[in-house]
């Protein structure tokens, strides 16, 4: 099983953790078209080697965070918390 | 079986990955529509894939009309590829068992059900006591964490040897001149002004006005060389087989709850497989996770075979799309055709998939059977859900 190294508990199994995939960033409700709002939601860059994605520590801190990780091999570099993001607005 | 060749400087057509659908593709461009002069590229070998690490179910019990209609030529076509091909591909239709555990999955296979005998399928839910007439050894009682309470049966489902419906597709291809090169593995795709133009390989280049991309897992990377995007996500899913034992287990068994399709080779093993690792990856390494968790569900149906022991266990790569439908037909480059996107269900789906695509190749129009699976939906917002009937784990 692959540690995830959560910023805040340390590392632990993967399987407490709940994967969001790649790190993207949300365009503004207001600002964008329908076609925008699609590439945001469906065109993922699906890597082969690094990649900055999102995890959720839901069996541990509750905190969503970003980890890199080599999507060939696995390896996983340290993890770094999100700035205010709270878990209730992130999920939804 | 099939003969090596000098790479030529083009093709009419080259399809880059040699799986059952780049294979069947090709096959079928040559014996429907007379288009031989065709290269199937791949970097690994033949059926080296999903196609060669898929469990090898056939089954068309699915959601919508759409894939009901398209998953049942499928099964039609591989009913009678024996003697298509002349190589025996050891297709069983022993009956196909999806179980229910909750009132929400037996709407679901309810509505299945329905779907399918409008368009001509056979499929119905069953009784837990049915069940217990099919699987003797199954465990339909109450006091299980996750107890049976009825089940979508599909007599026409099965299973069939992939390897020999990979073999028997490049054999037949070779027969009509189609040339198979593994080992090649393409490395550019080159465009000129909007048309695709070729590809660039380890081995040399190639010219081609039709370049086909059949490669699964690996299919965002490919389709990014010639500047196409495709809203794909790759996820491992990983399988097991034990030890052979005497014939006890007839139909193919499915729990989507707890995650676990089971059968019965020929040769007498267990298959099992799951649903796709939590994480997109491109590690086709086993976890001892997953066995575990495999066990534990297979012992929750079955726990007469607690004493079985796994053999071995592999991982093959799924290109998951957002709506769990396929990506079937052209791009925005011209000249460049996708037939990817087909996740955890892409080794049933070949021989249909495979005829559309050569049809497509051939007229340069997209056949009705596929025109609902084209890339332009997801930018359109016409998704086809299949998740219902094609996630395991849903």
């Amino acid at each position: 099983m692959i540690r995830i190294p959560c910023p805040n508990c340390g590392p632990r199994n993967s399987s407490e953790f709940s994967y969001f995939g790649e790190l993207g960033s949300r365009p503004a409700p207001d600002a964008v078209d329908p076609a925008h709002w699609r590439h945001y939601l469906y065109d993922k860059k699906n890597p082969a080697g690094w990649t900055t994605e999102k995890w959720y520590h839901a069996s541990g801190c509750r905190k969503f965070f970003a980890i890199e990780r080599n999507t060939l091999t696995n390896d996983v570099k340290s993890g770094r918390p999100f700035g205010v993001e709270s878990s209730s607005e992130e999920s939804s | 079986m099939w003969r090596n060749f000098e790479l030529e400087k083009s093709y009419d057509v080259v399809i880059i990955g040699a799986g059952v659908h780049g294979l069947a593709t090709a096959y079928y461009l040559a014996a429907n529509h007379g288009i031989s002069k065709v290269a199937v590229v791949d970097k690994g070998y033949v059926g080296g894939g999903g196609s060669g690490r898929n469990t090898a179910i056939l089954r068309s019990n699915y959601l919508t009309p759409e894939g009901v209609r398209f998953y049942d030529r499928s099964v039609q076509l591989y009913r009678t590829l024996a003697a298509d091909l002349n190589f025996n591909v050891m297709f069983a239709p022993r009956g196909h068992l999806t179980l229910a555990h909750n009132d929400s999955s037996l709407r679901t296979m309810r509505w299945r059900a329905e779907v399918n005998k409008l368009q001509g399928v056979d499929s119905e839910v069953i009784t837990p006591e049915e069940i217990k007439r099919l699987v003797p050894f199954m465990d339909v009682s109450d006091d299980t964490r996750y107890p049976i309470i009825g089940a979508l049966y599909h007599p026409p489902g099965g299973i069939i040897r992939h390897d020999a419906v990979n073999w028997g597709y490049a054999r037949a291809g070779d027969r009509l001149g189609v040339q198979i090169h593994q080992n090649t593995e393409v490395t550019g795709i080159r465009t000129e002004k909007g048309r695709v133009s070729g590809v660039s390989t380890n081995r040399g280049e190639i010219g081609a006005p039709i370049v086909l991309n059949c490669t699964a897992g690996w299919a965002s990377l490919v389709s990014a060389m010639a500047g196409v995007k495709l809203p794909i996500i790759t996820h491992p899913l990983q399988a097991a087989v034990t030890e052979p034992v005497k014939m006890f287990l007839d139909a193919v068994v499915v729990s989507g709850s707890l995650h676990v399709y089971v059968s019965q080779t020929d040769r007498g093993e267990l298959v099992f497989g799951a649903s796709t690792d939590p994480y997109a990856s491109y590690s086709m390494r086993g976890s001892l996770e997953f066995t575990e968790e495999l066990a534990s569900h297979v012992l929750e149906l079955m726990p007469s075979i607690a004493k079985m022991r796994v053999l071995r266990q592999w991982a093959g790569l799924c290109d998951i799309t957002p709506d769990f439908s396929p990506i079937m037909g052209i791009t925005e480059v011209e000249g460049f055709l996708v037939d990817v996107g087909w996740g955890t269900y892409g080794f049933k789906a070949g021989p249909a998939a495979a005829e559309a695509m050569a049809e497509l190749v051939a007229t340069g129009r997209t056949p009705q059977l596929i025109a609902a699976f084209d890339l332009a939906r997801f930018a359109e917002g016409r998704l086809a859900s299949e998740r219902g009937a094609a996630a395991v784990g849903h």
